[in-house]
């Protein structure tokens, strides 16, 4: 590394930092977005469904649901206890 | 038929009410009879950025309670023809605008005017969803920072999915992005999302990139909108927009810093425009 590239990285890229976070945190608010508005209580009785029969925490059941062009596709997720 | 065209942008302080008075100014000096409604009921603003604060009579509430004729509340412009301002109540509250009593307004205006320029208040609630609902394209004033672009998308959201043309399935609001306070030094320096990025993120059609410069708070120290002053940069890039807005091609200017002379160099910063 030479002398003057010490003086060029010292001074760090914020702006590539704004960007991907930026990306990260609008692809996740749109996906929200786009989800229909019965999804927190759909996913709240599924848990309660699937509550009476195993002893599953709030956040061991994933409810997304994915939209492609001709079809939509709900995905349920659960982790079971050992 | 008149266009609507809603100013917002979710976060507030980047440039909706500047942007309006320009926008409106360089769209009625090219011969488009407008219209420029401050939607900011409680907070106008407006009135003293186009400098007619003093000769604000009637507003937009009293038209929709029927308190005064449109004509009555409808101010000329005297620095421009064919441009008329809607000032905002500044008494009442924002509830106080009816999505009927807007409705009736717009229409009662779309049979004279070519343009309507909404000029948003901040922030999603009840104001800014009434400046928007009835828009046929919107224009999202940015600045390149991390809480202005995500607030950016998310009125973005609001516009595809609670607007008039949303609700009724109608052809899409058509969006553009208008980022403003930008400076090509800092972007340079890695200090701050350069153009490109923020197109990318928020996925719409560039209307233009207004500079920062010191032109926005002298002008609207005088009340003079500074698309009136075509010596500065932020005048030109607000006039290379209105005609990008009327359908005309131009070349996106001021996006590269400025080399700066030996001189400048040597005394930075003192005699910088």
């Amino acid at each position: 590394m030479s002398f003057l590239d010490y003086f060029k990285s010292s001074k760090k890229n914020t702006a590539s930092i704004a960007r991907e976070r930026l990306q990260i945190i609008v692809a996740h608010e749109r996906g929200q977005r786009e989800q229909p508005d019965y999804m927190p209580q759909l996913q709240q009785e599924i848990l309660d469904v699937i509550r009476r029969y195993v002893a599953v925490d709030q956040d061991q059941v994933q409810v997304q649901l994915d939209k492609n062009d001709d079809c939509s596709v709900l995905e349920l997720n659960v982790t079971l206890p050992e | 038929m008149a266009k609507i065209i809603v100013i917002t942008s979710g976060k507030g302080g980047v440039g909706k009410t500047t942007s309006s008075a320009s926008i409106s100014t360089g769209l009625a000096l090219k011969g488009n009879k407008t219209v420029v409604i401050d939607f900011d009921v409680g907070l106008r603003n407006l009135d003293l950025i186009m400098n007619c604060e003093r000769r604000v009579v009637y507003d937009f509430v009293n038209v929709i309670n029927g308190e005064a004729t449109l004509n009555q509340a409808l101010i000329k412009d005297k620095q421009t023809d064919n441009l008329f301002i809607l000032p905002a109540s500044q008494t009442r509250d924002k509830e106080a605008l009816s999505k009927e009593g807007v409705e009736q307004v717009l229409n009662e205006l779309a049979e004279t005017f070519d343009y309507i320029i909404c000029d948003s208040p901040a922030g999603i609630e009840h104001g800014a969803q009434m400046a928007l609902y009835f828009a046929d394209e919107a224009i999202i004033v940015t600045n390149p920072e991390v809480s202005s672009v995500r607030d950016s998308d998310r009125i973005l959201g609001i516009l595809q999915s609670k607007s008039r043309r949303a609700e009724l399935a109608l052809d899409p609001v058509k969006e553009h992005l208008l980022l403003t306070r930008y400076s090509p030094e800092r972007v340079e320096n890695g200090e701050m999302l350069a153009v490109e990025d923020v197109k990318e993120i928020l996925a719409i059609k560039l209307l233009g990139v207004i500079p920062e410069s010191k032109a926005v708070l002298t002008s609207s120290n005088s009340g003079v909108p500074v698309i009136h002053d075509q010596q500065t940069d932020a005048g030109k890039a607000y006039d290379d927009a209105v005609e990008r807005l009327m359908g005309r091609e131009r070349p996106h200017r001021f996006l590269t810093a400025q080399k700066k002379g030996f001189f400048k160099r040597m005394f930075k910063g003192s005699a910088t425009a």
